[in-house]
């Protein structure tokens, strides 16, 4: 297992590089001056050259590039425009916050999916099937953009249950964490069930149940564990659409993460601050993978001998 | 009768992106509001027999504007994934035939974009090129053509090593031919499944990207600007965000369904 996490470890250095050096093209070599546009087209040319020195961009590109991967290595991602501080630290305050918001859909997709899932799966083509799965294939389809403000006319503006935005105890939490968890719990409710039929197809559980178990006893000691092991990696794959929806959902519900501090710093053309929450947002995906990959071997012994 | 309880996605898929396509096409004759017209006096104005979904802060005909926004949605989602797909496949097929390092270095490129998580790269794009729809549209086919060159590779390779492909090489079929009359009609059932829930993927993209500004901008009527604009009036006017939403939800519904039931149609799952 040691070998293996550090072979996944040392796996992660280049992906991380790819991923710092397409950000920085975008931001770099998409045309359009970003200098031009944050002091906007009728900027005296003395202004112009003063902020391009500043931010170091009348430095040659493989120049740029360079300070940028060395500031990157020590932690340091610049200076924000618009805050006047350094953009790691901006990113640093407000990370908790997506990571909680993140978490928390996470738990009430899981929350949602396991029970939807293990009751279509077992007995599939039933009522309770057709049910789940009717669920599921909305639950895919409604939008963050209109679950979001939908819950909030329900439960914030006529039930008056819950507040309507803003980050502070658990109530302000939920409502989020339903817009962000929703079409995660479709997704893995689908996948468990179609990883549960086939489970129940397989020799060990004819074995379970010729030896006298019930189907539920053969399912929940033989069947559950290997049918999850399809639904970690989706897990993984879902990382991504999980992580991006919470940034829309931060900006549904005024949630001061890094999300809306990147939807503000492209509002304020602040190019420093874009970059460094793009990177946040890449880098922390990519740990996330490793993270998955790494629970998928400690689930399945027979990934780390590959 | 029996097709549709055979395969009821397909046929309820087919039937929402049927009425969401007449909508984009005939919508323009058949709803006469202007999309654009304002009318001050009509303000957050609910549904009523003039304006069957009401008007917005700005007094502009809602439907008119769901409808105009059908067409930009379905335009440029379609057009957005033929894209996507053409240059998937094209680096997809390169990478599988010609092998070797190439192989190798195109699959680390993938392997970088695709460390973008969701819309993320979209975002990043769209942010630097600035709002527009041609912006719009060049950022979500960056994010998009990855998933067709994965697919287009993997089923090349296993189409490679078919019976059949190999008969046609000893019998001294050219590349050209090969590829155009082997490999490529093979691959037509895969990818189509994949760009139908692309189109619905698509969608969702765009309405987000709008919603946060960084696509169409207003008056462009689009779904996403639509739900952005009317979530200032969720308690007066909360017809301002349903409508949109549904629009958005039902379609991306529909492209979904019509998915899983091509799937099931061509035997994947």
């Amino acid at each position: 297992m040691t070998r293996y996490v550090l072979r996944r470890l040392a796996a992660l250095v280049p992906v991380a590089l790819g991923v710092a050096t397409l950000t920085f093209a975008i931001v770099h070599l998409v045309p359009g001056d970003p200098v031009v546009a944050m002091l906007g087209e009728t900027a005296a040319p003395a202004d112009i050259a003063g902020m391009r020195h500043r931010l170091g961009l009348d430095l040659p590109l493989w120049e740029q590039y360079g300070v940028f991967i060395r500031g990157l290595a020590e932690g340091d991602l610049g200076e924000s425009i618009s805050y006047r501080k350094p953009v790691a630290s901006l990113i640093a305050e407000r990370f908790p916050a997506t990571l909680e918001l993140a978490a928390a859909g996470l738990l009430v997709g899981i929350a949602i999916a396991f029970p939807l899932g293990i009751v279509a799966g077992a007995k599939p083509g039933g009522a309770a099937d057709l049910g789940a799965m009717g669920f599921a294939i909305v639950g895919i389809s409604v939008p963050h953009i209109y679950l979001g403000p939908l819950l909030m006319i329900v439960f914030s503006l006529h039930l008056r249950l819950l507040p309507l935005t803003g980050r502070g105890g658990l109530s302000h939490l939920v409502l989020p964490a339903i817009t962000l968890g929703t079409a995660l719990a479709a997704i893995i409710a689908r996948m468990l069930r179609q990883s549960l039929i086939q489970v129940r197809q397989s020799d060990y559980m004819r074995t379970a149940r010729s030896k006298g178990l019930t189907e539920t006893q053969a399912l929940v000691r033989h069947g559950l564990r290997n049918a999850l092991t399809p639904v970690i990696t989706l897990l993984g794959l879902q990382a991504g659409a999980l992580l991006t929806g919470a940034l829309i959902t931060e900006v549904i519900f005024s949630w001061p993460g890094v999300g809306r501090l990147l939807i503000g710093a492209i509002g304020a053309r602040d190019y420093p601050l874009v970059e460094g929450c793009v990177l946040a947002f890449a880098l922390t995906y990519v740990v996330v993978n490793m993270a998955t990959d790494l629970a998928y071997a400690m689930v399945d012994p027979r990934v780390r001998l590959q | 009768m029996k097709a549709i309880a055979r395969n009821p996605s397909l046929a309820l898929g087919g039937l929402i992106v049927a009425i969401l396509a007449l909508a984009a096409i005939t919508g323009p004759m058949s709803v006469r509001a202007d999309p654009l017209a304002i009318d001050l006096a009509r303000s957050l104005a609910g549904p009523s027999r003039a304006h069957p979904l009401g008007c917005d802060a700005l007094g502009r005909d809602v439907l008119a504007r769901i409808v105009w926004g059908a067409r930009l949605s379905l335009g440029l989602s379609t057009g957005v994934v033929l894209l996507s797909m053409a240059v998937g496949t094209a680096v997809g097929a390169t990478a599988a035939l010609a092998g070797g390092r190439v192989d190798n270095l195109v699959m680390r490129a993938v392997d970088v974009v695709l460390a973008f998580p969701g819309i993320l790269l979209a975002i990043a794009l769209a942010a630097i090129l600035g709002p527009g729809l041609i912006d719009l549209a060049i950022a979500l086919c960056a994010m998009g053509w990855t998933g067709y060159a994965r697919l287009v590779r993997g089923e090349v390779l296993t189409l490679r090593e078919r019976e059949y492909v190999h008969a046609a090489d000893a019998l001294g079929a050219r590349p050209a031919r090969l590829i155009f009359r082997h490999l490529l009609p093979g691959l037509a059932g895969p990818v189509a499944v994949q760009a139908t829930f692309g189109v619905g993927g698509i969608i969702g993209a765009e309405a987000a990207l709008s919603f946060l500004g960084l696509g169409a901008l207003p008056p462009t009527p689009s779904w996403g600007n639509m739900l952005d604009a009317g979530r200032a009036f969720l308690l007066v006017a909360p017809h301002l965000t349903t409508a949109p939403g549904i629009a958005i939800g039902a379609s991306i519904l529909g492209f979904n369904l019509l998915g899983d039931g091509l799937a099931q149609r061509f035997g994947r799952q």
